[in-house]
């Protein structure tokens, strides 16, 4: 910190972060609004009866039922699934995106983007139509005989995860292609002249130097995906139950405010743990910056 | 010292639409040899090395190391030595890591591994830095862990573009020395890309002097300055004058040549004495005069309107502090330094 001896400079100085932290006041009071008094406001619901009077019931209820259990357990298995698909088939497109030359890069970009400008309704809805029993693959599969009856495509765990990944796949790639495209392409050239292979360059230099980048997609897919409720409610076909489409139903079924706040904290709390838990694990990575490259 | 190999540039030719980035280059390198590609930016010094690495493909032509045909081997099946322009150091790795990485990619056993590498950071004096992290390191120490990773794996040839362009003078003027050093205690088959004259001169054993694509020349560093073949290597060497036949006259009063002379400016002194019977005189106008530390330079109109550098050492520059712009001077050259350059326009 720069110690201003002379007074005008420094109420200058003063005046200068008062304005800039000012510009801040405009978003800081809609996230108040929106995001903040929300919270509170389903905080003191769960701890309300339908009367009206505090209780710890409501805790107890959702707590001792099953059904939260296996719903807490759905969402983590659509959440990781996701992810570890969404990794699995985003770093190598983003590794193909930023190694094509770049008129072939932004065009295969713009495909990538297309489906983000269209609504999540008709994207699910038009899953539906390739998925169903009597949908475009199916009646591809049955009709070249590759499979004899058509295959359980939708109205379950598979669709929902299918319907989840195509949403999520953009937003994944992204962060992790600005990584990669940020490699100095000489880093690659260098490896390759003291003898790598394509494999061992990938390896040891590119996925390291792009671990920033799919870190920040998965925690933009692990938070998106822990609450996603369309794709489960639509492909899901009421068999796939996540946190989500539990509150929905505790909320237009059995109008019962209580509970869906409870579920509503489990899903909070849910996303305050694994954000601490990437934090965690990036610390980890940055701190063990200074390694050994032994392939 | 380890085995090195000649290399062959055989009529190599790559374009880029229709820019000709290489024409037809053919150039022999003999084994253990430093040479020197030295052009301006845009001359195919850059692209020739990236062929010989393998990161750029030749439309045609032939590339040999030794007696073997290297042009269609994988870059990372080449055995080549590689120091980048911007070092390219692994920013995730230790200085060690760095070194190290060749030899891991060997398959060298670990405790051997990592006394090569040590070895070879104490032999571009960098003992004591390996376990530091790249981005701890000064622009001179990143150039040396570059240099030792490129040799750590002992390889055949090197190669290396640009390698001191970012660093400072002073830096640099030491790098050249140690890197030429380095070349020689190892004998390696070193091959250098630059666009500073002064420091191809000072490293080669022979410098190409490359421009839009075709070597103008390729020399020893005294031939390349003292005789250039072409205008463009005359004047990209130094402040050359080139002058028309029929300006220059000799002191004995016949006229000097038929041809285009090239004098360079340091060549000139402004007393007859020094330069003998057979020597030149030019006379003129004094445009500008410039003093530059060591030496003074003056700006000369000859009668015909073409202007000519003139460089006179400081020691022996007396008076030029006291010469006024406007007045009439006489510039006169020995005829050792007068060269004839066939087919050159002033």
């Amino acid at each position: 910190m720069t110690v201003i001896a002379d007074p005008f400079l420094a109420a200058d100085a003063r005046r200068e972060r008062r304005f800039f932290l000012s510009l801040s006041l405009p978003a800081l009071f809609i996230v108040g609004l929106a995001a903040i008094l929300p919270i509170v406001w389903i905080i003191r619901q769960s701890f309300l009866t339908t009367g009206g009077e505090y209780t710890v019931g409501n805790y107890e209820k959702v707590l001792s039922s099953g059904l939260t259990w296996s719903a807490l357990v759905t969402t983590l298995q659509l959440s990781l699934g996701t992810l570890a698909i969404c990794i699995l088939l985003g770093t190598p497109l983003a590794l193909a995106l930023a190694s094509a030359r770049p008129r072939v890069a932004n065009l295969l970009m713009a495909f990538v983007m297309l489906p983000l400008w269209t609504s999540i309704l008709v994207r699910t809805y038009g899953w539906l139509v390739l998925l169903r029993r009597d949908g475009l693959i199916n009646a591809a599969l049955t009709g070249s005989g590759l499979t004899a009856e058509p295959l359980p495509l939708v109205y379950n765990f598979t669709g929902t995860l299918i319907g989840m990944v195509h949403y999520m796949l953009p937003l994944f790639l992204l962060p992790v292609y600005a990584a990669m495209r940020d490699i100095d392409a000489n880093l690659v050239r260098a490896s390759a002249s003291m003898g790598a292979t394509l494999g061992q360059t990938i390896r040891t230099v590119i996925l390291p130097l792009s671990a920033g980048g799919i870190f920040s997609g998965s925690i933009i897919v692990f938070i998106y995906t822990i609450g996603f409720f369309i794709t489960p409610a639509v492909l899901g076909g009421g068999k796939v139950n996540p946190l989500s489409t539990r509150i929905e139903r505790t909320l237009s079924t059995f109008q019962d405010w209580g509970s869906a706040s409870v579920l509503g904290i489990l899903l909070l709390i849910l996303m305050a743990l694994v954000g601490v838990m990437f934090l965690a694990a990036r610390r980890l990575i940055a701190g063990r910056k200074v390694g050994t490259g032994h392939a | 010292m380890m085995k090195s190999l000649p290399i062959t540039i055989d009529s190599v030719r790559k374009t880029y639409g229709s820019y000709v980035a290489l024409d037809d280059v053919s150039l022999d390198i003999r084994a253990g040899e430093f040479l020197t590609l030295l052009g301006p930016s845009g001359s195919g010094k850059t692209t020739l090395l990236m062929a010989l690495a393998g990161f750029v493909r030749p439309d045609s032509g032939r590339l040999s190391l030794d007696d073997r045909d290297i042009t269609r081997l994988a870059p990372n099946k080449r055995d080549i030595g590689i120091v980048f322009q911007n070092y390219a150091l692994f920013p995730h790795m230790s200085v060690l890591a760095n070194v190290e990485y060749p030899l891991v990619l060997r398959k060298t056993p670990k405790a051997e591994a990592r006394q090569r590498a040590l070895d070879t950071l104490a032999r571009v004096k960098l003992d004591g830095l390996a376990e530091r992290n790249i981005a701890a390191l000064s622009g001179g120490q990143r150039q040396r862990v570059a240099l030792a990773r490129a040799i750590v794996f002992e390889p055949r040839v090197m190669l290396m573009d640009e390698p001191l362009s970012a660093l400072d003078k002073n830096l640099r003027e030491t790098m050249q020395y140690e890197i030429r050093r380095l070349h020689d205690d190892l004998g390696i088959t070193t091959i250098y890309v630059t666009h500073d004259q002064r420091e191809a001169l000072i490293m080669s054993d022979r410098v190409a002097v490359m421009n839009s694509g075709r070597i103008q020349q390729i020399d020893t560093p005294q031939r390349i300055y003292n005789h250039p073949s072409t205008r463009f290597v005359a004047e990209f060497m130094g402040e050359a004058n080139i002058i028309a036949p029929g300006l220059v006259r000799r002191i004995d009063g016949a006229d000097a040549s038929s041809e285009a002379l090239m004098i360079r400016a340091e060549s000139f002194h402004l007393d007859a004495k020094l330069v003998g019977r057979d020597g030149v005189a030019l006379e003129g106008t004094l445009r500008a005069k410039a003093f530059r530390g060591e030496n003074w330079l003056l700006t000369l109109a000859l009668d015909g309107g073409q202007e000519i550098l003139v460089c006179i050492p400081a020691a022996l520059a007396t008076g030029c502090a006291e010469l006024a712009t406007g007045q009439r001077l006489t510039a006169y050259a020995p005829a050792a330094k007068v060269h004839a350059i066939p087919g050159a326009r002033a």
